[in-house]
Order: C-alpha cells, then sequence, then structure tokens
C-alpha cells in the first residue's frame, strides 16, 4: 500500500524496520520530527525512547544501548552535529554500531534554521579528529530516506563502525508517495563463536571482530584509547598502527562504494550532484534529453567512502563534468580529484535550494 | 566488616596499576569490589563504566563489563545500558573534573531522571593525571598548575549539588575511613535510583605537593583531621566543626526510579492507548 510521508517520517519507518529498538536525541530543527516520531512509536515495540540533555549526550546513550546489543540511532542538524564528532570518534576507536541522521541545515554555527544546505558534506567524512573509518549515505527521495536507513543500520552492523545518513531540510519536509520496500534485508549482528575465555573484540584475525553484548557472558574492556586486540590500552607503535591499518581498511570499499548513473551511454557531459540537489539536476538531464543533448547524470548514493574510481571511469567519457552543491564547493574537489576532464562547480550556501533553472544557466 | 581485597573482581594480569604511590584510587577500588562482593553481584551482569583521568583507568582493572568513555560522559553511556537493559547492574566513577566540570550537565541530569545508576566521585581536588590543574572541587586558596596563586574560585560541594539535582541516595566518605567507606558505598550500591558517593581521595603527586603535603600519610592525616562524621557533628558547635568537612550519609529517600516509571508511564499507557 502506497503511503503519503516525508522523509522524515521514512527514516523513522526505515529505522523500526531495521530492527532499531533505542534512540537518544535532542531537539534541533529540521530533525526533530524524527525524535518525535520516535518517542510515539518505541515503547509500543518494547524499545527505549530517551530525550537526552545534549547531542554529546545523545550519542552517548546510543553507544552505550549499542553495547547490550541493541541497535540504536540518533538524529541531528549542524550544530548537534558538531557536538556529536566527539562520539563518533568513539565509535568508531570502539567500534560501536550506530547510525546517526543529520539533516542538514545552513551553517556556519546555528547559521540558517531552517533552509537547506549541504555543508555538513566534509565535516561527515572528517568532523571528528584522527583518520578513523565512516560511511556516510545520502538519500534524494523519500523512498531513498526508508531504504538508505535500513542500509545505515546493515552497514554499521557488518562493519561495526558509525554511519551517518546525511539528508537534508529539504527532504526531510518534503512528502512523496511511497511504496516501502519490504523486500530489503535485515542484517542481525554478529555473535562470537568463541567462548568467552577466548573471546578478543578486537580480533586482529578478523577485518571486523563480532561484538559480543554486555551481559551474555563476554567481560571485555572498551577503550576510546589506542589499544590491542585484548581492547586494553596501548602505545607499542607496532600494536597501534596494526589497530589504525586495520580500521582503515575494515570497510570494503568496493561493497560499499555506490554511484547512481544515468545517461551516461554517450553522454558529452555530465553533472553530479547528491542529496536533494539532485532532484534539480536530473529534471535539468531529463530536460536537456528530450532537446536531444548528450548530458549525464550521476549521483553518489554513498558519499564516503568517495567512489574515485568509478569517478575517474566516467570522467573518460566526458569533456566535463558540472559538480552541483548547496554549500561553496566541497565535494567538488574530491571529483577534480579524481576526474580526468574539465570539472566546473555550481554551487551556493544562502539557504536556498538551486532550482533546474539555475542550473541550466550556469551550463 | 573484613578490609580484605576481593581479588576474584580483579583483572590480576593488569596489575600493577598506573596509580602513583600514595594515590587514594585503589584504596576507593578495593572498598568498592568488597562492596559488591558482599552483595553478591555476578561479574557478569556488573558494567562498570569512567571517563578521563586517573580515576578513568579504574574500571581496566575489573572484572566484569568495563567501559572507559570520553571527558566527563561516562554517565551518559551508562544512562543508555541501563535504559536498554535494566537488569544490568551500573556503576560509574568519575573524578572530580570529571564529573562535575566537563561533566556537570550529565551529572545533574542523571540525578534529575533518578535512573538507578551508582556514580563514585574519586575526588581529589584536582586534575591528576593532566598535571595538576585546578578542579572545580579545589578548595579555596589552594595551590594547583594553574592556580598558581591559589584558587579564587568557591568549589562545589559535590553532596550539596547531587541533592539539589534529585539523587536519591548521597553519601560522602574518604580514603582513609575505609570501614565506614566500604558500608556507605554497599548502601550506595544497593539503592534504587541515582546514588551518588563522594570519596575524598589523595593526589601526593599534583595536589599534596603543592598544599604543604608531599607525603603520602601527610595526604591521609589531611582526610582523617578535616573531616567529622555527620553524627559526631550533631553534638559540637559550629566553632568546633570549623571548616571540616562532614561526612557520613546525607540522604537515602525512595523515589520513583527512571527504567520503572519508562516502564510504568510511558510503555504501559503507549500500549494501551494504542490497544
Amino acid at each position: 500500500m502506497p503511503l503519503l510521508l516525508s522523509g522524515n517520517e521514512a527514516i523513522v519507518e526505515g529505522a523500526l524496520a531495521s530492527k532499531c529498538r533505542f534512540f537518544g536525541g535532542y531537539p534541533i530543527t529540521p530533525s526533530s520530527d524524527i525524535a518525535e516520531l520516535m518517542s510515539i512509536r518505541l515503547p509500543i515495540l518494547g524499545g527505549k525512547f530517551i530525550q537526552m540533555e545534549d547531542e554529546i549526550a545523545s550519542l552517548g546513550a546510543c553507544l552505550g544501548a549499542s553495547l547490550t546489543g541493541i541497535k540504536s540511532m540518533t538524529a541531528t542538524s549542524g550544530p548537534g552535529f558538531s557536538l556529536m564528532q566527539e562520539h563518533i570518534g568513539f565509535a568508531a576507536m570502539g567500534e560501536i554500531p550506530c547510525v546517526i541522521v543529520d539533516v542538514q541545515r545552513g551553517g556556519p554555527s546555528t547559521g540558517l534554521p531552517t533552509y537547506p544546505s549541504q555543508g555538513d558534506a566534509m565535516q561527515s567524512r572528517w568532523g571528528t579528529h584522527g583518520d578513523h573509518p565512516i560511511i556516510v549515505l545520502t538519500p534524494f527521495s523519500v523512498r531513498e530516506c526508508y531504504s538508505l536507513t535500513i542500509r545505515a543500520f546493515n552497514y554499521s552492523e557488518k562493519y561495526r563502525t558509525p554511519v551517518i545518513l546525511l539528508s537534508d531540510e529539504i527532504l526531510a519536509h518534503l512528502r512523496e508517495k511511497v511504496e516501502l520496500d519490504t523486500s530489503i534485508e535485515i542484517l542481525e549482528r554478529g555473535f562470537p563463536n568463541v567462548p568467552p575465555q577466548e573471546y578478543l573484540p578486537f580480533d586482529s584475525r578478523y577485518d571486523v571482530p563480532p561484538l559480543a553484548p554486555y551481559g551474555r557472558g563476554y567481560r571485555f574492556h572498551i577503550t576510546g584509547l589506542a589499544h590491542d586486540e585484548t581492547g586494553f590500552p596501548t602505545s607499542n607503535p607496532e600494536k597501534v598502527q596494526k589497530l589504525q591499518q586495520r580500521l582503515a581498511t575494515k570497510i570494503k570499499e568496493a561493497d560499499v562504494r555506490d554511484l547512481d548513473v544515468r545517461f551516461m551511454d554517450d553522454a558529452r557531459i555530465c553533472i553530479f550532484s547528491y542529496g536533494s540537489t539532485s532532484r534539480s539536476s536530473l529534471r535539468v538531464v531529463n530536460e536537456l534529453r528530450k532537446r536531444g543533448e548528450r548530458i549525464g547524470f550521476a549521483r553518489p548514493i554513498t558519499l564516503w567512502p568517495f567512489p574515485y574510481e568509478e569517478v575517474k571511469k566516467l570522467s573518460k567519457k566526458v569533456d566535463m563534468i558540472y559538480v552541483c552543491e548547496m554549500n561553496l564547493g566541497q565535494i567538488v574537489r574530491e571529483v577534480e580529484r579524481a576526474s580526468e576532464c574539465d570539472v566546473r562547480f555550481i554551487g551556493k550556501a544562502d539557504g536556498t535550494i538551486i532550482t533546474p533553472e539555475e542550473i541550466l544557466l550556469s551550463i | 566488616m573484613k578490609t580484605e581485597i576481593a581479588t576474584n573482581y580483579i583483572r590480576k594480569e593488569k596489575l600493577p596499576f598506573i596509580w602513583c604511590s600514595g594515590c587514594g584510587h585503589g584504596i576507593a577500588l578495593a572498598s568498592i569490589l568488597r562492596a559488591v562482593d558482599s552483595i553478591g553481584w555476578k561479574k557478569d551482569e556488573v558494567c562498570m563504566i569512567s571517563g578521563i583521568g586517573c580515576c578513568g583507568r579504574m574500571p581496566g582493572y575489573v572484572d566484569c563489563h568495563t567501559l572507559h568513555t570520553t571527558h566527563g560522559r561516562a554517565l551518559t553511556f551508562a544512562t543508555g545500558i541501563k535504559l536498554a537493559n535494566p537488569s544490568l547492574k551500573v556503576i560509574v566513577v568519575m573524578g572530580d573534573g570529571d564529573a562535575v566540570a566537563i561533566g556537570g550537565n550529565h551529572f545533574i541530569h542523571t540525578a534529575r531522571r533518578n535512573t538507578d545508576i551508582t556514580a563514585i566521585i574519586c575526588n581529589n581536588y584536582i586534575y591528576g593525571m593532566t598535571g595538576g590543574q585546578a578542579s572545580p572541587t579545589t578548595p579555596r586558596g589552594s595551590f594547583a598548575s594553574t592556580a598558581p596563586y591559589g584558587a579564587a574560585e568557591p568549589p562545589f560541594d559535590i553532596v550539596e549539588l547531587a541533592i539539589g539535582c534529585g539523587a536519591s541516595y548521597v553519601a560522602r566518605g574518604t580514603v582513609y575511613h575505609v570501614p565506614a567507606l566500604d558500608k556507605l558505598l554497599k548502601k550506595a550500591l544497593l539503592h534504587k535510583g541515582f546514588s551518588v558517593v563522594d570519596v575524598l581521595s589523595t593526589c601526593p603527586t599534583a595536589y599534596g605537593r603543592r598544599n604543604k603535603m608531599r607525603t603520602p600519610v601527610e595526604n591521609f592525616m589531611w582526610l582523617k583531621e578535616n573531616t567529622i562524621g555527620i553524627s559526631a557533628a550533631k553534638d559540637k558547635t559550629k566553632e568546633e566543626i570549623g571548616e571540616k568537612t562532614l561526612i557520613g550519609e546525607f540522604l537515602n529517600v525512595s523515589r520513583p526510579e527512571y527504567t520503572e516509571l519508562y516502564e510504568k508511564e510511558i510503555v504501559e499507557k503507549a500500549k494501551s492507548i494504542r490497544s
């Protein structure tokens, strides 16, 4: 049965379908309705909702809940996302699964409540200090808000990593008729296949060692400090390097990278965009195709790890890539790094959506 | 009560402790473990969570579910764990800066919710691990590496803070008065709701050294001479008590506990409205 849902509502549906049973959050526009809906739905399903005292606490509570084996999520927007960086780093170091929804609004600082932006594209990759693994998914439709939330939980459990769902104010409150895809597989967290006395929470024989939930016989230590396979702190350079290497390579990029490519077979130019901006660029591409122009469309569904190889391949086929984003130039630099053709930038950060007309004028 | 160490709860392979000679944290840990042991909690039902600093290293030595989190945020992780799995016994150990400076917001809100968590603050008046900077409990006039002219700021009284914010069990002990500390910790652990024990500890390395207490013994004698039990203080005049810090049990009341409230007032209502 088709439903009329907003992006934020679809994220809630996706989370609940993924068996997310814990939400810790703090009010911030334009993400608050995710928390509000979770506060209604979770208690009915035997889950827990808690409004914490700030965003740092929200993610801390989610990580605590996740360690008991419960899938956990929080949702926020730019200023709150900045505060969460501390615990995104902890989740990356402690390898604790969790999903963080960032419904972007204009920045820096309090910025533009509530107008759209894609200003958190780089922060979602590098916001917390130190080298760290991260996966960032960026939906462009209400339907994808649902399916990518499920994918976010699946990746989070599969790779024991924080996963960020990077939405924005337009998608948050956009309503579309959607048929929720109930066929998407829901991944459950692995359980150690060794007895407790042999269990190593950071076993380097695995790319992603299984995580035992608290209270099930496996007693171990988790710290934000650099640690060895047992989970206890170490500053031994060899052991630290081994940990860093495993963390940096544990996410199988080929499995995670996802570039949505359309009309590229004979294209001479390509419009590259992500999130809600892709809605405008797809409109432009469709219009120009009707007029017989050889124009293509590319959109990273997985923003990070960035699809460098796919963009490189694409760049060999075209003369020009236009990168379109609601900021002053963030992902365009990654496209430039990957491309062998000319790259031009179409962007702004004034709190208004980039319209199809603006893109048309720029190309 | 015997003051033997409950070695069965210790991860012996992690010894020796990283703490300096004369540090009171080991005494506090031994007291916590005796309390846990006398209650008879199984290792697998206990979570010990810490933040950052000397006290942050405490859970690493304990054979239970242990989590060494970020500075000041231990209570947020504890809240998530307790709410997600209320059958777990959740103990949070924090330093003074950890608990009431950077973690102050989390401390007051965990107290307000009255979640069934025991917060033990190893209060040695100083940031020890970072080299002796002033903390929110550094007494006025005491010296610290960032208070070279003496601390001018008034300190927090952790007991009053906890009571004011809604904790339902609040006590203060010291690492000098060990049998008394054992009893306070046991009551705190058994208490249903947010229980706080302010454990006055020692830091000869970073605090005592700057405040005319160079040896560990002088630090412990200071605790002996500058504290007075609540009951002993009752018969004394204000002048007799002077600047001494009160120790003992300050509050032990029964208030609705948050994870139980969640089940009763949220889950049941949600399900009845739904049906």
